[in-house]
């Protein structure tokens, strides 16, 4: 294994990394999520689903406080979420996150982009952080893109530099926020391998997608969401064959049966 | 066709020599001086400006606002001589000059930076509005606190977007300097008043300094807008 490796020692430990407790968020008279409870062990690969505008995104948000919220707990690792100030920051910088629209800072090369945070968060040696975003770009295989603009790269390779700037921070958790959705169809899947990946070397994930195959395959368990509620959650395999409430069974069938 | 000054050197002396006898260069480096010194100390204190005025801090963002507000309204010359009458006569602030033409050029300064500042936060923060919000999201989400948000991803993005309007402010800043001539600072246009009152050739004085200054501002501006197309953000 190389040092970039994500493959965390305690991946057999158990232990709650995230969690959510009793969280209410409103966007001025809508109540976008609505008592929201939700644990997220280590390793734990959680996909979340859902009709648009059922408060997934906000979720996914909330939990680097991306989002503030109006009312309930979250935890990471046994700490709660800080306000704003020092302690945010160090805590963002254990949660990785990556976006619909990629937000790779459009004024520095692909390599710069990886080696950002290590520099002025992580405090790393230049060196080191040039080697350890070199291995990361081969890993998420654009390795040949390193001196290039963000520009100047089709989406799907976009994405996966987002994906490697995240895992450059040694990320405890990662948050996907409909990450293949800005995605022409064929570069869908070379960004749902990289994930896949992710999830098999033992990442805490937490997916926001409309992709339902990577929730077949890659989540140990499938959250779905309706109007800012946790409607439902199982395992894949019971929520896509035999889901348990009519909102989930209505939503797969306007999905699946084409 | 040979010119008229090969054939007769004299001619040179005649047509000119209104000239004689007065330093317009010495006059136009007056004019340099202050808009170099005017344009870095306001684009220091206008970028200072413009971080108040996005800064999560309401007290910080009132002051930045309230300033733009009071100083881009305030005619410039009422600024200039309020530095030399107000500052240093009643307040005794001299800046640190021991002889009056050096305070005089200093006040000068400080008065075009503070004014100009205001104008620069400005075009500034529309810059600011230029970068995708997604951008700062993304900063934050790996850790970097809200300074060096600012300083690393939104402004470097946000001053190559206005480098065309900045561009503007710079050759209106060379113009402005003109004022500094109200608290007697030698720069050109002093000197062509003074020119006017002691020689005939006045239209000829003025077309002397107009063409100085088009020298000093158009390169600027060809140059700026060479530099805004090259440094252009790709999304």
């Amino acid at each position: 294994m190389t040092e970039v490796s994500v493959v965390k020692e305690d991946v057999a430990a158990t232990g709650d990394l995230v969690v959510l407790k009793n969280v209410n968020k409103h966007f001025g008279a809508l109540h976008v999520l609505q008592d929201i409870d939700l644990t997220i062990a280590r390793g734990e690969v959680v996909v979340v689903i859902g009709p648009s505008g059922s408060g997934k995104s906000t979720l996914c948000r909330t939990i680097n406080r991306l989002e503030t919220i109006d009312g309930g707990t979250i935890t990471i690792d046994g700490r709660p979420l800080p306000q704003e100030g020092k302690e945010l920051a160090r805590l963002r910088a254990d949660v990785g996150m990556v976006f619909q629209s990629f937000n790779l800072f459009a004024h520095k090369t692909v390599l710069e982009n990886v080696m950002l945070g290590q520099l002025k968060v992580r405090k790393a040696d230049r060196k080191q952080a040039q080697e350890k975003a070199r291995a990361l770009l081969d890993r998420v295989g654009v390795g040949t893109q390193a001196d290039k603009y963000p520009a100047q790269l089709s989406g799907g390779q976009q994405q996966r530099v987002a994906i490697a700037r995240a895992l450059a921070m040694d990320p405890k958790v990662m948050l996907f926020d409909e990450p293949t959705s800005a995605l022409d169809p064929e570069m869908i899947n070379e960004v749902l391998e990289v994930m896949q990946q992710l999830a098999r070397d033992g990442m805490t994930m937490i997916v926001v997608t409309h992709e339902m195959g990577f929730a077949r395959s890659a989540a140990n368990r499938v959250v779905f969401m309706a109007d800012g509620r946790i409607v439902e959650q199982a395992t894949p395999d019971q929520f896509f064959s035999n889901p348990a409430s009519d909102r989930a069974k209505d939503f797969l069938s306007k999905i699946l049966h084409h | 066709m040979p010119s008229t000054y090969a054939t007769h050197p004299e001619a040179r002396e005649i047509v000119f020599d209104f000239l004689q006898g007065y330093d317009v260069l010495g006059a136009f480096w007056t004019t340099v001086k202050l808009t170099v010194f005017s344009a870095v100390g306001s684009l220091v204190w206008g970028t200072l400006l413009a971080a108040m005025r996005v800064s999560p801090v309401p007290l910080m963002r009132g002051f930045g606002t309230a300033y733009v507000n009071i100083v881009r309204n305030i005619p410039l010359t009422v600024i200039v001589i309020f530095t030399s009458l107000g500052l240093a006569d009643i307040f005794g602030v001299t800046l640190g000059a021991s002889d009056f033409k050096v305070q005089g050029f200093r006040l000068a300064v400080l008065g075009l930076t503070a004014y100009t500042a205001a104008f620069v936060c400005e075009a500034l923060r529309s810059g600011i509005n230029t970068v995708p919000v997604g951008q700062a999201e993304a900063a934050r989400a790996i850790g970097l606190n809200f300074s060096q948000t600012l300083r690393l991803i939104v402004l470097p993005q946000a001053f190559r977007a206005v480098i065309g309007p900045l561009a503007n402010v710079l050759i209106a800043l060379t113009k402005n300097t003109t004022v500094a001539a109200a608290i007697s600072v030698a720069e050109a246009a002093a000197l062509m008043k003074t020119m006017i009152e002691n020689e005939a050739q006045t239209v000829a004085v003025g077309a002397v300094f107009a063409f100085g200054f088009v020298v000093l501002t158009l390169p600027t501006g060809l140059f700026l807008g060479w530099l805004a197309k090259r440094l252009a953000v790709k999304r």
